[in-house]
């Protein structure tokens, strides 16, 4: 139970962390950003926080029991 | 030029493909080795989010608006981190209560209300039905595009015969499909293998089409003859939508996941395993992840290539393989394309057709027969209903794309979706963690919701499509424009769906608290919330004890054979029976618990709602009040506390039990060391007595001995004696320190006087050996707290043993003393024997001594006295350094720091150093 509550713990950690980087003005002064390489940086800005959402999920999960 | 025959030959192989892999995982079920219990394929399956949809339209949204496609997505991952939580407690709860649908899991949730699960199933099906129009349209459309190759065509409304119409035979097929694999047993809450692993594998089948599209067209976008590099591509809008609208869209879709009919059905009713759900938190969002990461590259393609507009966005997908002239990837994503929309269409119309079935048709049924009992062929006759069900969800899918074809209540038609079932949220989500939520509560706020979702959302899009007069969008009905659907209340500027799922959500929710609050939860639904929001400790709750009356099992069993057959029906009361300790089935007793069983194992045919009203047709339930349920339930948490108690308290009891068996070890021990240590001083104490009564008696007897003799015999027993006297007065002292009897007279203490004494005490038997003393002594005084006599004693010890050992003659004894670390050492070396290796820690056990001494030169309680002295001093004593060149015994104390010693302590004033 208490492996299970820290799993839990940990991964509402991730889900604020993801909020905060996704959904908050922290994303706005990005779309005026201009491009890398002829790509948005804000679409590369997304994607890469995207993946590191995945990513943090999946160590947290492997570190706790899948 | 692609055939029609090839087109149609490779969506029926595919369909025919979907048919095997279901077929032999149903199989694969029977015989008891499924294959779809597996983490991955349960995430795999619950890919079965992203339709047609996702395949064709994010890339019209993304050429159209931007990033604001990535909302449906970003959403869900958000979600999927709290499914440790909320969609594991889901899962739960509908595996102990055999839930078939989100209909029955919010009709139960609410005292198991019929007229509940009958409202949900018509807002989904009003919500969803549209939906899977959009899906068998991009299956037609996807056909018509297909068959143009090598022209870019845009399919036209070409009337064409009902039989020639691709959308309504892939129907059929898909309605033939669900029959077969979705309908073989009555029971819902039993697991569709087949379907399953056919819906893993379309996940599967149109992630790869779309990546695989997704790298050539990349490839192709880098590399276009005649357009300059990347950066002036055309300046596709990089942004997101308004922030709001960009976190109610997310916040929608996040609910979507969890609330559609077909997520509901493929994340929890066919769920194999809670623990499954863990996985599916990072590889569900993975698979998102990847099925988007192309979607930009393509839109910037089709703007690319058809600059001028006359292709749909939403095809691009499909028209850019064709203007690159590839046939063969315009077919593999036409069957990636045919395969979401499917996959989409099979679970919804599963879930839709047991909605419909138990929560609609079923209760109308049972009224019509009220209170008698259900007649005896219900079970098949539900199944039949379940069959018709499916077909005419579809044909009414299939109707709405013939109707709506183009018009933007279709087109528009996902979000919109979204929003209807977003309405479930606060009695699924509420009913999950508020026990105070009641029937009334819930259908009060479903219904509000469900009306402002019709007037904001659904009457508009009509409206758009030009099927009311727009006039009534733009102001509201009779001129008020307060009430204008799309600005309601003066709300304006905002996106249409964030208004809709703004107004329509806060209706639900003020209502549904509003009306809660009117009563409190009856016992049936007091029960049923306990049973929900505490799934987590159900193990001391049971529904059972809420149960009164008579029954009578035969009766039972009876029911739950119309609708499961006799042999599940033998088999699950058989397994009941057994988990009781009972034998034979028949000898059941007809209480509530035998009851609670009968209802629970009904459910997962017919819903919980009709399982209570069919169970109660058959029984004679006695009506327990609010107050009794209440106070069982209080019971049942009280009992609960006490039985945590008494574990707590047991758990206390075993380790005082553990530390007194230590003890008792303990002082077993100690009276073994006793018993050994009497022994040894006897032992000790005899040899000296045996040799003075000895000599006493030659003494006694023989009075003629010569003088000389007799002088020596006289000398022997002194000496003896004395050592007498020394061993009693070492064994005493032992004694007084290892009980503690001992008075300490702590001071500050210089070494160098306690060696200058100690040197005076054994001054002659240094000298009657003829031994030489060498010192090494720091002039600055080396100060210590401890008991000068005793370090005395222990010096004195020291330096009597070495001198003892040392050779006579050419003996030779050393004297060291440095400081060490936080104290100083005093180390005293001879050059005997030394002590071998072996031997140093015996030495200080009592009554031991060096074996390469020979003979016994003391009474082996020097070491171990000393040892207890200096150890109560704080320091440690040792044996040092190699034999060979003679013993080193050191002790290390403490040094003494004037700041620490207390004011007005006998420090010695004479020493100037002190810091």
């Amino acid at each position: 139970m208490p492996h299970t509550r820290l799993l839990h713990k940990r991964l509402l950690a991730v889900f604020l962390a993801a909020l905060l980087l996704l959904f908050s003005p922290l994303v706005l002064p990005l779309e005026g950003a201009g491009r890398w390489f002829g790509i948005p940086v804000l679409f590369i800005y997304l994607f890469a926080v995207w993946g590191g959402v995945i990513a943090a999920a999946a160590w947290v999960l492997s570190r706790l029991g899948d | 030029m692609i055939g029609n025959a090839l087109i149609i030959g490779l969506a029926f192989a595919y369909l025919g493909l979907l048919f095997g892999v279901a077929y032999w995982a149903d199989r694969r079920a029977d015989q008891g080795r499924s294959v779809i219990a597996h983490p991955t394929i349960y995430a795999l399956s619950l890919a079965v989010y992203c339709t047609a949809w996702t395949f064709y339209g994010s890339v019209g949204r993304a050429a159209a608006s931007g990033l604001d496609f990535l909302t449906i997505y970003l959403g869900p991952t958000l979600m999927a981190l709290l499914w440790g939580s909320l969609l594991v407690k889901m899962v739960r709860v509908s595996k102990a209560e055999r839930i078939t649908s989100i209909a029955d899991f919010i009709g139960s949730r609410y005292g198991k209300s019929q007229v509940l699960g009958g409202l949900v199933t018509v807002i989904a099906v009003v919500g969803v039905v549209p939906y899977i129009a959009l899906q068998l349209k991009a299956i037609a459309w996807s056909f018509q595009i297909l068959h143009h190759y090598p022209e870019v065509r845009m399919p036209g409304d070409g009337d064409q015969p009902l039989w020639g119409d691709t959308a309504f035979v892939i129907a059929l097929l898909l309605a033939a499909f669900t029959i077969l694999f979705g309908t073989r047993q009555l029971d819902a809450s039993e697991r569709h293998e087949g379907l399953v692993a056919a819906i893993a594998v379309e996940s599967l089948v149109k992630l790869v089409a779309f990546l695989v599209a997704g790298v050539y067209i990349t490839y192709r976008l880098l590399n276009l003859e005649g357009v300059a590099p990347p950066p002036s591509l055309p300046p596709l809008s990089p942004d997101i939508p308004p922030l709001l609208d960009w976190l109610a869209i997310s916040g929608l879709a996040a609910l979507a996941v969890m609330l559609l009919p077909r997520q509901f059905q493929v994340a929890v009713v066919e769920n194999g395993d809670v623990r499954h759900v863990r996985r599916a938190i990072w590889l569900f969002p993975l698979y998102l992840f990847l099925i988007n990461l192309f979607v930009l590259p393509i839109a910037v393609a089709g703007l690319v290539v058809f600059p001028d507009g006359d292709v749909d966005a939403d095809t691009f997908m499909l028209t850019l393989p064709i203007a690159f002239e590839q046939p063969w990837l315009a077919l593999l994503v036409f069957v990636g394309g045919l395969s979401a929309a499917t996959g989409m269409v099979i679970v919804e119309t599963i879930a839709l057709s047991t909605m419909v079935s138990n929560d609609l048709i079923l209760p109308l049924l049972l009224r019509r027969a009220r209170g008698r009992s259900p007649p005896a062929d219900l079970g098949r006759r539900l199944l039949a209903i379940r069959r018709g069900a499916i077909v005419a969800i579809l044909l009414l899918g299939y109707l709405y794309y013939r109707f709506a074809g183009e018009a933007y209540a279709l087109v528009s038609i996902g979000l919109i979706s979204f929003v209807a079932v977003a309405q479930f949220a606060p009695a699924v989500i509420g009913g999950l963690y508020w026990r105070g939520g009641t029937r009334e509560g819930a259908l009060a706020g479903l219904s509000a919701g469900f009306l402002v979702w019709v007037y904001t959302l659904l009457l508009p899009s009509f409206a758009k499509s030009a099927w009311l007069p727009v006039a009534f969008m733009e102001s509201g009905p009779g001129g008020l424009d307060l009430l204008a659907p799309l600005a309601l209340f003066g709300v304006v500027g905002w996106n249409e769906i964030t208004h809709g799922l703004f107004w329509s959500l806060t209706a639900n929710i003020v209502a549904f608290v509003a009306v809660s609050a009117l009563r409190e939860p009856n016992a049936v639904e007091a029960a049923q919330a306990r049973l929900f929001v505490d799934v987590e400790r159900r193990a001391a709750l049971k529904r059972a004890t809420l149960w009164r009356g008579s029954a009578e099992v035969a009766e039972l069993r009876a029911l739950a054979e119309r609708f499961l057959g006799v042999e599940r029906t033998q088999a699950a009361f058989g397994r009941f029976a057994q988990a009781r300790g009972i034998a034979d089935p028949a000898a059941l007793p007809a209480d509530g618990e035998t009851v609670d069983f009968a209802e629970t194992l009904l459910s997962g045919a017919v819903g919980g709602a009709s399982a209570r009203v069919m169970v109660a047709s058959v029984t004679d339930e006695e009506a327990i009040g609010l107050d009794e349920v209440l106070s069982i339930l209080d019971e049942a948490s009280q009992i609960r506390a006490y039985s945590r108690e008494l574990e707590r308290k047991s758990l206390a009891l075993e380790a005082a039990t553990a530390e007194l068996r230590e003890a008792n070890r303990r002082l077993t021990e100690l009276d073994r060391m006793k018993d050994d240590f009497m022994s040894s001083v006897t032992h000790e104490l005899r040899t000296p007595l045996a040799s003075i009564r000895a000599f006493s008696e030659i003494l006694h007897d023989d009075p003629d001995l010569p003088l000389e003799q007799r002088r020596r015999f006289l000398g022997i027993l002194v000496s003896e004696t004395e050592r007498l006297s020394r061993l009693v007065s070492q064994v005493l002292d032992l004694a007084k320190i290892e009980s503690g009897h001992v008075d300490w007279r702590t001071e500050v203490v210089s070494l160098q006087a306690v060696i200058d004494q100690a040197l005076a005490a054994t001054g002659r038997l240094v000298a009657e050996r003829g031994i030489e003393v060498r010192q090494d002594v720091p002039a600055a005084p080396a100060l210590v707290w401890a008991d000068r006599d005793r370090l005395v004693q222990v010096l004195v010890n020291l330096l009597s043993n070495a001198a003892k050992f040392a050779p006579p003659a050419a003996g030779r004894v050393g004297i060291r003393l440095v400081a060490a670390g936080p104290g100083w050492r005093l180390c005293v070396s001879d050059n005997g024997p030394g002590i071998p290796e072996a031997d140093r820690g015996l030495v200080f056990e009592k009554f031991r001594q060096s074996a390469s001494g020979g003979k016994p030169l003391g009474t082996g309680l020097g070491l171990p006295i000393s040892r207890q002295i200096v150890e109560h001093l704080g320091g440690r004593l040792w044996v040092a350094g190699g034999t060979g060149k003679g013993a080193t015994l050191c002790f290390e104390l403490p040094a003494h720091r004037p700041a620490q010693a207390e004011r007005g302590s006998d420090y010695d004033q004479t020493h100037p150093d002190h810091r």
